[in-house]
């Protein structure tokens, strides 16, 4: 295949009009020996049905489909309205860059105006900004924000943040000079109090948490947000499922000062773990700081509203080094999606389907502890996600259940004395046929 | 696009009641006092109630208000605006490829593992490098990890070095990334030819020195051909030669920066490999490198043996971990759909077009427009306003003025020593009809600067929203829809 609409006819004239007589000579600034003297040993060409079914048969070597899931921990398998797929297919919103000529793109900025403000309707916040990678480099970009607002090195990271969350805060923060401390949980699931109190001092930036963490625990965000207050520091919360948000009082009313996370759950396919969306909001007094762009509303020569990239002198464009951040291109796209599901799911809608997601995974969770020697892990009060402990270790018992077709949770020996556990995931699309499924199937593994 | 009504915010369409989405009844008992124990919303406050009709419109209607690449040529300077391909479109969509989770195990997912392990082998094929991470999520991302490589090597080795070495022609992305790995950025100076002044790296490159940054075609599209020479200064302190691939659609097919003695360098697949921008992403900054900087490689790494695929996390060297899950799936599967449809041959025709295209444009506006620097060029191209000052018309209002011509302008005021800069970059999927558009846009505003500048001032005419007043948005930024 090729995408070349120049003829020969027309590349011979285009030569001559140069002044050139073979395209060879268009690259006589690159030295001779230093150019390729054969072709790249790639592939030979393939024709778009060759093309399509060698792609096919690569989707088709995956047999997850074929698997009931429970697999969650950052990535949520929900239903997507189909407008959804529609509206952002179309080639006004794929193939355009990002907007640097406002007045001829007012439909991507209108977006993710609109995208900031379900962003700061949901979080409580005052500013969001337009998209950043993921979930785990905006956990990173707000511990990194909260060192500069503070001028402080002292981040405080809850051990029931999603481990890749923190793993990129370490990889992010080691060249930088930062303290890393990593808070202990309790029997609840959450950031125990004390080990908070023990490692909070005038020297602290942030607290960064998660809530629902990664037991699916819900934190206690104001008491947090007091203990964190009182020291001059300031608390971030990571959001791996923003759904939570539909039905969870929202972390900035509750004294959140940056809210982070990952929006993949808004009308975004699991897609194998990318592109996904992460989001940023924070309160107004923290912008200046804020990284990534963001779209502001104003008025062109005639009054009429519209919209703008602004606050740039942020942005690496303009600041080089001394930018907030050297986030450029962004996830627009996914931006675009989320917005598009928030809209149609709505006011109303979004906050059912939180609810329904809470609900199964109650309903999941008690069927689940009933089975003989099935427990909670923590006590605290989950979303829709939850801990469970088995008699022996999980691995054991999740290949017994992958042969049973079933996978029935994300295994947490990776934390030290939760090598029995397993984190299960419940949506809108476990019926409740596949939960009780799960359950006669373990019942059946466990006997 | 004029005829088109303003537009309301979704939120000025809502009104209570509506809803666009009907969800499946709760098939579990209802527990009425769930959650009593934890603060709940009783509402989000505002957010919209629309049906789906009005949703359908509503973005559709906003669709309309932007230009895009499917529409005509989008020149912007180092953004490699290409044609996006709809096959590709197809593939990303295919279910078995969308629906899989990022936590599967293994071998439920050997064709994901398998694509991803194919698209590294072709890229370091084309770069000439030894090995290769795809998780950056774009191409400033690429060069976060890139330097966090050249860091870990020289950290393992006792020390990190102080400063890394930026030409003053470079996009802000890369003193950024530098300066976030925590490094001091030092800036070269360009010569006259607008390329690194080699008498100048020599003097800054020293052992505290730990890379040099170097985009190759530089930002005016020049090739640095001295890039062997200079690698060999700063190996000669110990030094890494960083390439920025942002400009490797001049170059895939042609020469390879490995050949050229580039130690680390990112892609961008969102430029050279056609997948679609987005309005501003989803991007991906694949970062290939030598067999020197391998053990650095963030985690998790594709392994394959005996045809089963692996993600290998053990690897003690490892900078870590530089986002969540593998990188951004979906769209490395597009540019390996692209590289797999045009294959050695397309791709090499790719360049030359490329550049072909680039020279033609040159060649057409050399004359109306200042060329600061008349190095010969190869994808891109940058003239400036300074003929057109004399009437007192800027690039922004060049720019503005093509907008009432249907066409996209150049990038605006980039490479900053351009002042004034208008930087070209074609691409090859543009038509000679669409160049000639372009070009005779271009001659057409070149007159009017001389014969009616105050058009341009005020220009644009004919859009949807006219110039907008970016001093107000930033003086009292309004940053969401309130009551």
């Amino acid at each position: 295949m090729s995408y070349i609409p120049i003829s020969d006819q027309d590349r011979q004239e285009m030569l001559a009009r140069i002044g050139l007589d073979s395209v060879d000579k268009l690259f006589s600034s690159i030295p001779e020996p230093n150019r390729l003297k054969k072709l790249l040993n790639l592939p030979a060409a393939k024709s778009e049905p060759e093309l399509l079914a060698y792609f096919e048969e690569k989707s088709q070597k995956n047999n997850y489909n074929q698997y009931l899931s429970f697999l969650g921990g950052g990535a949520y398998d929900h239903f997507i309205p189909a407008v959804v797929d529609y509206l952002s297919s179309r080639g006004e919103f794929l193939s355009p860059y990002t907007p640097y000529q406002p007045e001829i793109s007012q439909g991507t900025l209108q977006v993710i105006f609109e995208f900031q403000t379900l962003i700061c309707q949901l979080t409580g916040l005052e500013i969001a900004n337009a998209s950043l990678y993921d979930g785990a480099t905006g956990a990173a970009e707000a511990v990194l924000m909260a060192h500069r607002v503070k001028e402080k090195n002292r981040l405080l990271v809850a051990s029931s943040v999603n481990p890749q969350y923190r793993q990129v805060i370490y990889t992010y923060g080691k060249n930088l000079g930062l303290e890393i401390i990593e808070l202990p949980y309790d029997q609840k699931g959450q950031v125990e109090p004390k080990g908070l109190e023990a490692a909070l001092n005038q020297e602290t930036a942030v607290l960064l948490c998660q809530s629902p963490n990664y037991f699916g625990v819900i934190e206690d965000i104001k008491s947090l947000a007091e203990a964190v207050h009182q020291k001059g520091a300031m608390l971030a919360v990571a959001i791996s499922e923003p759904l939570s948000m539909g039905l969870l009082e929202a972390p900035g009313k509750s004294g959140a000062d940056i809210v982070t996370g990952e929006g993949q759950s808004f009308g975004l396919p699991l897609s194998y773990g990318g592109p996904y969306l992460g989001f940023m909001a924070c309160k107004k007094e923290f912008v200046r700081q804020l990284p990534g762009r963001i779209v502001g509303q104003t008025v062109d020569v005639d009054g009429r509203r519209g919209f703008v990239l602004t606050l740039s002198t942020r942005e690496q464009h303009i600041r080089r080094e001394k930018a907030t951040s050297n986030i450029c291109t962004n996830e627009g796209h996914c931006a675009l999606r989320a917005t598009i599901y928030l809209e149609t799911l709505g006011r109303k809608g979004l906050r059912e389907l939180a609810w329904l997601n809470a609900q199964k995974a109650a309903y999941a969770r008690e069927q689940l502890t009933a089975v003989p020697g099935v427990k909670s892990k923590f006590s605290g009060e989950v979303f829709n996600e939850f801990v469970l402990e088995f008699p022996q270790s999980f691995e054991d018992i999740n290949q017994k259940l992958k042969a049973k077709g079933i996978l029935g949770g994300i295994g947490l020996k990776d934390f030290p004395g939760l090598d029995h556990c397993a984190l299960v995931t419940i949506t809108e699309k476990h019926s409740r046929d596949k939960i009780d499924l799960y359950v006669r199937t373990l019942k059946e593994v466990l006997r | 696009m004029t005829n088109i009504s303003h537009e309301p915010l979704i939120f000025e369409l809502s009104s209570p009641g509506k809803t666009a989405f009907k969800l499946p009844a709760l098939d579990v008992p209802e527990k009425k006092d769930l959650l009593a124990g934890v603060p709940l919303r009783t509402d989000i406050e505002d957010f919209p109630e629309v049906s789906e009709p009005e949703i359908t419109r509503h973005f559709t209607r906003l669709s309309q208000t932007n230009y895009c690449v499917d529409l005509g040529i989008y020149p912007l300077g180092s953004c490699t605006m290409k044609y996006n391909p709809k096959i590709n479109e197809k593939i990303a969509s295919l279910p078995g490829l969308t629906q899989t989770h990022p936590l599967a195990p293994e071998e439920l997912v050997q064709g994901n593992l398998e694509l991803m392990k194919k698209l590294e082998k072709l890229l370091l094929e084309i770069t000439g490098l030894e090995a290769i991470t795809l998780q950056p999520a774009a191409g400033a991302h690429g060069e976060l990890t890139g330097m966090m490589l050249i860091r870990a090597y020289h950290q393992a080795r006792g020390n990190p070095r102080k400063y890394v070495l930026i030409p003053d022609s470079a996009h802000g992305t890369n003193p950024s990334s530098a300066h976030i790995c925590g490094y001091t950025v030092k800036e070269i100076k360009s010569n006259e030819r607008g390329t690194v002044s080699v008498e100048d790296l020599a003097r800054l490159m020293d052992e505290d020195v730990a890379a040099l940054m170097l985009t190759n075609p530089n930002t005016l599209g020049v090739f640095e051909s001295d890039i062997c020479q200079i690698a060999d200064i700063v190996h000669a302190k110990g030094g890494f030669l960083y390439m920025d691939g942002a400009n490797l659609n001049a170059l895939a097919g042609i020469t390879r920066p490995g050949d050229l003695k580039v130690d680390v360098m990112h892609l961008n697949l969102h430029k050279t490999f056609s997948t679609p921008h987005g309005g501003g992403g989803p991007g991906a900054g694949p970062v290939a490198v030598k067999k020197i900087l391998e053990p650095f490689l963030p985690v998790p790494v594709i392994e394959e043996n005996n045809g089963v695929y692996q993600l290998n996390y053990n690897r003690p060297q490892s900078i870590g971990r530089v986002r969540s899950f593998y990188g951004q799936f979906l769209v490395a599967v597009r540019a390996l759909a692209y590289i797999l449809s045009l294959g050695p041959a397309g791709l090499k025709e790719m360049a030359e077009t490329a550049v072909l295209n680039s020279n033609y444009l040159r060649k057409n506006l050399e004359g109306l427009y200042e060329l600061k620097y008349d190095t010969p060029t190869l994808h891109e191209c940058v003239f400036s306003d300074k003929y057109q000052k004399d009437y007192g018309v800027t690039n922004l209002d060049i720019s503005k003025r093509l907008l009432d011509y249907g066409l996209h302008p150049p990038t605006m005021s980039f490479p900053l020593i351009v002042h004034g800069a208008l930087m070209i970059e074609p691409t090859e999927t543009e038509s000679r009809r669409d160049l000639d558009l372009f070009i005779e846009a271009m001659k057409a505003i070149a007159r009017e600067a001389k014969e009616n500048p105050e058009l341009l001032r005020t220009a644009p005419h004919v859009t949807y929203v006219r110039r907008l007043d970016e001093v107000q948005a930033a003086r009292n930024p309004v940053l969401k829809w309130g009551k």
